[in-house]
């Protein structure tokens, strides 16, 4: 697969432009990766995301902000979808959009939480629920770009169930040299889990995490209250302010 | 207008006669705000109306619950498009407390503890048109609402609705407050889709 | 938990880029109540609100705002006294003056 890298340079026009589905991938019960083929996409960086804009027939729009799931293929990019019961847009996008089917698309935006590959730092991701797809982005794009920086990612999902991209991380975890995955659980572990369900606390984070006299970069994703947790460990920790990229996502759906 | 996505509907639109243009109706109550919630302890709570000449006139929380209480039940319309019928609250008319105020002003800037502000024309705070309510549906407000109490002026758009409001100065000039100074219209009728200064 | 209702400054890229040809989200910008630099990424966004607000990280006070009407948008920066935008070394620039 193609990596383009490059960023979107000062000067571009961000516009609107029209995507189709392509293929579609259940992650988890509630998660679904869309791939999309957007003509004319300028490339991007890991952890950088896109407006996703629907139109309906009377005229009615709703605009909603996903990220990028992985490495531009050419003109095809990946989003994952975490479908939120009530919400507007996450129900069409999973449960009615068609292959073919057209939405538009306004991207990339976000330059700050995102990861060069020409980065040699150690790297620590810190993820909770659906917060890990911009992180698995970064992963994917390590790999990618042969880059051999060190990856930490500690992902924080409710059950197993939850966890998006189970088989692939388990296959890089393996293959991806230089990566680790740990896993902390919030409501239910898999037999034969050592420990209890637990919500993320400095434990997880200074036993899986880098030392801070490492001066790895941090990025952490994920709903308000896990991220000002996360952050608040970090610093609490010894980490630079900022070292630590964070990404809240609000009560939109 | 953007390439039409098949079968994508969105929200459920109605419209009628008790909907004003480019609202949609909704069940639930959505939160909005433009910062964090504040908590205001009741026992050092206190609403205060100032006129252009510097007299105050100070209400604690017990002084405000002594007054005569009104029970309006009101539709109330965003300007983010969501309207809710039927609304049932409790507080005291700000007739009942305009009364007595001597002013020549002509308009008011409500504002709330955090920092939040909005103006509109003194005579829309008038004549059974405008409260201080400190309950919603039979219960106290809760903060996310405003509570401890808020501002509800339902013919106007919502956002003049103060939420945690905490005095109103009543002021010669039209003042705009936080949303005005942003773009929004300095008197807000949603019927006349007053949103944007200049509408 | 309701106060948790904000999200972080990245956000901005996208509604700004509406106005500007760079990512100020990427940009530094100084808070003017207390003097905080920092990335204008890290704001604290309250977006489910009539306009998008973002308010610095370290005292809450409102450091932009951004409203958009369908033919219109107001960005008031009056809460941030500078920003300070990163620009590609491989453009043109003007000497200093």
């Amino acid at each position: 697969m193609a990596a383009p890298t490059t960023g979107r340079r000062a000067g571009t026009p961000l516009m609107w432009r029209v995507a189709r589905l392509v293929e579609r991938r259940v992650e988890t019960p509630t998660a679904q990766t869309l791939i999309l083929a957007v003509p004319g996409w300028p490339g991007h960086l890991p952890g950088q995301h896109v407006d996703v804009r629907l139109t309906a027939a009377d005229g009615y729009q709703a605009a909603r902000s996903y990220s990028l799931a992985g490495p531009a293929d050419g003109e095809r990019i990946a989003l994952t979808v975490q479908r939120v019961p009530d919400g507007e847009v996450s129900p069409y996008l999973t449960d009615a959009y068609a292959p073919g089917d057209p939405v538009e698309v306004r991207g990339p935006v976000g330059g700050w939480f995102v990861w060069r590959p020409e980065e040699t730092a150690p790297v620590l991701l810190v993820a909770g629920g659906s917060g890990v797809v911009p992180l698995m982005a970064m992963v994917r794009a390590r790999r990618a770009a042969g880059n051999r920086a060190p990856f930490r990612l500690i992902y924080s999902a409710r059950t197993p169930q939850d966890v998006i991209y189970a088989d692939e991380l388990r296959t890089r975890a393996r293959d991806d040299f230089g990566l680790d995955v740990t896993y902390v659980y919030t409501r239910q572990a898999p037999e034969g889990w050592r420990g209890e369900p637990h919500r993320i606390g400095v434990a997880d984070v200074n036993s899986h995490g880098w030392p801070p006299d490492l001066e790895p970069l941090c990025y952490v994703c994920g709903p308000t209250g896990f991220v000002e947790t996360v952050a608040d460990v970090l610093v609490g920790l010894g980490h630079q302010t900022r070292r630590v990229r964070t990404e809240r996502f609000g009560p939109t759906g | 207008m953007g390439i039409v996505s098949p079968g994508f509907s969105g929200r459920r639109r109605t419209t009628g006669p008790d909907l004003p243009p480019g609202q949609y109706l909704t069940e639930d109550f959505p939160v909005l705000s433009a910062g964090p919630t504040p908590r205001v302890p009741l026992d050092t709570w206190q609403f205060v109306i100032s006129t252009e000449t510097g007299a105050e006139f100070r209400w604690s929380w017990d002084e405000l619950m002594a007054l005569p209480q009104e029970t309006p039940t009101v539709d109330i319309h965003c300007v983010t498009r969501w309207s809710k019928f039927g609304t049932s609250w409790q507080g005291v008319s700000l007739d009942t407390l305009l009364d007595g105020v001597d002013t020549a002003a002509d308009y008011a800037q409500a504002h709330s503890y955090g920092g939040y502000t909005t103006n509109l024309p003194l005579d829309d705070l008038r004549d059974g048109r405008a409260w201080v309510v400190h309950s919603y549906d039979g219960e106290p407000l809760p903060a996310e609402h405003g509570g401890p109490a808020r501002l509800l002026v339902p013919h106007l758009y919502f956002w003049k609705s103060a939420k945690w409001v905490r005095g109103v100065r009543l002021t010669v000039e039209d003042e705009p407050g936080f949303w005005e100074t942003a773009g929004y219209h300095d008197y807000g009728d949603p019927w006349r889709e007053q949103r944007y200064q200049g509408d | 938990m309701t106060d948790m209702s904000y999200v972080d400054g990245n956000m901005l890229d996208g509604p700004l880029r509406e106005l500007f040809a760079v990512d100020l989200s990427s940009a530094t910008g100084r808070c003017e109540s207390c003097g905080m630099v920092g990335p204008m990424a890290g704001l604290h966004v309250f977006a489910q609100a009539p306009g998008l607000v973002g308010r610095c990280p370290a005292c809450d006070q409102v450091m932009l705002r951004l409203v958009r009407a369908p033919d219109r948008a107001w960005l008031d920066l009056r809460g941030t006294t500078f920003l300070q935008v990163p620009m590609p070394l491989d453009q043109p620039h003007p000497r200093p003056l």
